[in-house]
């Protein structure tokens, strides 16, 4: 039999087979060239050497008064808490309008998982972003602001949506935002002066 | 065409020019095209006002790119520079005021153009079988156009450009599980940055505009496959004529296109009054607190998005929770794809409809200009509420519609269009 005089016929078998095999690797394939690129939108080598810590001078902070210091672009809030305002915080009229009185849901270190939400009851550090949508909280730690009520205990007032928080960063109940204010690593280098982005050794 | 050739050809002679045409129709279905998209491509002779929006969108989509071609010659896309560029271009560059102007003048006449484009199809109920994929397509222009938008504000680098990115970027955050790395990987910092500012910016110039070109195209094909609708809701196909073409349709070259140069010579009239006369429009095309630098400290007293995105950000204020306001937020978006299957009713216009999807698609329409409204304004318990009634009745219009459309008292529809010669 001449090679012309075959008759033709497909391999209907053989060619899905090879459709499949040639679709799943070409699809694998684009999978993994996605990568370097999907990847480089991940903060660069830079990026991250800039988000490292911190140091903030805190010994001149006037006893309710706060000072705002730039971490990793965010605006990292130190509170100096006098102690009326420290007393305020286990009032029971207070805790029952919190929506996370005990921090159990919002992330805070371990060491900050406390009544005051600090290492030291005297100093509040916070992340200054709204745990809604990332908006800069107001200080409005007068009791009674006249925009907030007759009932409001100090605390922080987000602009943008309403959101409501104490002197520990809690969040209260009926606001936008889900959860405490974060607290960011941190740690009494001495009395002082405070790092930012670095855990404190708890014993 | 004859005064510009040396003499006036003779019956069953090619001109030059002809000659040059059959030369590239031999290489290239250009007197094809021609014919399939505008010469002979068959358009309703019914059309009102509201189908000049088409053709306009497309016009300011040629003037956005024109404009941001030229912007992005001045234009420096860091931290440190880009607030400055834009005030370089509005002061020092010859004329870069006017075409930074026509710029966001365009990105807000633009949305009104959409707006009002969707609403006509949403009477007339263009996106009903067998226009689905026209409907999609347009949903998908209409999402790219909103990421382009949002990019796009980021790019003055104002403060409200900054806090506006903040707040959406973080929207991300809410999914759970994933929500903190992936809006990380979207910064690609641990905040909006410089590394930010530049990605947004090849989103805005590159990536999107070649998606939105194709997505027009995609549309207008698609449209031009199953043939425009028209205020009745009459299919003009089902009637043809001994020449085979529709009867109640005329060539979209010369009837459309010279009916439509007027309606834009219109529409610039009005687009250059705003733009000269009010380019911030009071603050809602151009918002005030733009005209600070950014500030990643300092949040702006109060954030508002611009206009255009004010109805969903209103949805999204109005939901005490997190998780949910977003996912509504992102609903009230993505329900316009699900219109063509969500209408149950066997007729297309509103004018042979019933008064009950007449009555659900003024409420529809009035919630979201009262969302849009609201929006813009502080959160107060009072806007809060009318915010929680106004996203009731908008989700009502799409949840119900199974329902309302199909117990619609509907009116025979006429076998041809409606037209009265003027």
């Amino acid at each position: 039999m001449s090679e012309g005089a075959k008759v033709e016929t497909v391999d209907s078998g053989r060619r899905h087979f090879l459709v499949v095999a040639t679709t799943v690797t070409g699809v694998a394939g684009a999978a993994l060239t996605a990568v370097p690129f999907l990847a480089s939108w991940k903060p660069s080598a830079r990026a991250q050497a800039l988000g490292a810590p911190v140091e903030a001078d805190i010994s001149k902070i006037e006893p309710g008064a706060m000072i705002k210091v730039n971490w990793r672009g965010q605006a990292i809030y130190i509170v100096h808490r006098t102690p009326e305002m420290r007393a305020e915080l286990t009032k029971p009229e207070l805790t029952s309008r919190l929506r996370d009185p005990e921090s159990k849901e919002s992330d805070q270190p371990k060491y900050a998982q406390n009544a005051t939400r600090a290492l030291n009851p005297e100093f509040l550090v916070l992340i200054g972003v709204c745990t809604h949508l990332g908006c800069a909280p107001l200080n409005r730690f007068q009791p009674a602001d006249p925009e907030l009520g007759a009932d409001w205990p100090g605390g922080f007032y987000c602009p943008c949506h309403g959101s409501r928080f104490d002197l520990a960063g809690r969040v209260f109940k009926d606001v936008p935002a889900p959860l405490n204010l974060k607290v960011p690593p941190y740690r009494f280098i001495n009395e002082g002066l405070v790092q930012i982005g670095v855990d404190a050794e708890v014993t | 065409m004859s005064a510009t050739l040396p003499t006036s050809p003779q019956p069953g002679e090619r001109t030059r020019l002809g000659a040059l045409a059959d030369w590239i129709d031999a290489r290239f279905p250009m007197t094809r095209l021609w014919k399939e998209h505008a010469s002979e491509y068959y358009a309703p002779k019914n059309f009102n006002f509201w189908y000049y929006f088409g053709v306009i969108a497309s016009v300011v989509l040629v003037l956005q790119i024109v404009t941001g071609i030229f912007l992005t010659m001045n234009y420096k896309p860091s931290a440190t520079d880009a607030f400055a560029s834009v005030e370089y271009i509005m002061r020092d560059v010859p004329w870069g005021w006017l075409i930074r102007y026509m710029h966001s003048t365009g990105a807000s006449a633009f949305f009104i153009v959409i707006y009002l484009h969707m609403f006509r199809g949403l009477m007339y109920g263009s996106f009903k079988n067998p226009r689905e994929l026209v409907w999609i397509f347009g949903m998908l222009i209409y999402l790219c156009l909103m990421a382009e938008a949002f990019f796009g504000y980021l790019l003055p680098w104002g403060n409200m450009s900054y806090w506006g990115a903040q707040v959406i970027v973080s929207l991300f955050g809410a999914i759970p599980g994933i929500g903190e790395s992936l809006v990380e990987w979207i910064r690609g910092d641990y905040y909006i940055s410089d590394i930010t500012l530049n990605r947004f910016f090849a989103l805005h110039v590159v990536a999107l505009p070649i998606a939105l070109i194709f997505l027009v195209i995609a549309h207008i094909l698609a449209l031009h496959e199953v043939g425009s609708n028209n205020p009745d809701g009459v299919e003009i196909k089902k009637v043809k004529g001994p020449d085979g073409h529709p009867v109640d349709g005329i060539p979209f070259h010369p009837y459309y296109t010279v009916h439509d140069t007027v309606a834009v010579v219109v529409f610039f009239a009005i687009f250059a009054a705003v733009m000269f006369f009010a380019p911030t429009m009071g603050g809602y095309f151009l918002e005030h607190a733009n005209f600070e630098p950014a500030d990643p400290l300092r949040t702006p007293e109060e954030i508002a998005p611009v206009w255009y995105f004010t109805p969903f950000y209103a949805i999204l204020r109005a939901v005490p929770n997190k998780l949910l306001g977003v996912v509504l937020m992102g609903i009230a978006v993505l329900a316009f794809f699900f219109v063509p299957w969500l209408d149950r009713s066997r007729v297309k216009s509103i004018r042979y409809r019933g008064w009950l999807y007449r009555g659900f698609l003024i409420a529809f329409a009035i919630s979201f200009v009262a969302l849009g409204y609201l929006g813009l304004h502080k959160a107060t318990p009072a806007y809060t509420n009318a915010a929680r009634v106004f996203a009731v009745v908008y989700f009502a219009f799409f949840v119900l519609m199974p329902w309302y459309t199909k117990a619609d008292q509907t009116k025979p529809v006429p076998e041809r269009v409606t037209y009265h010669a003027h």
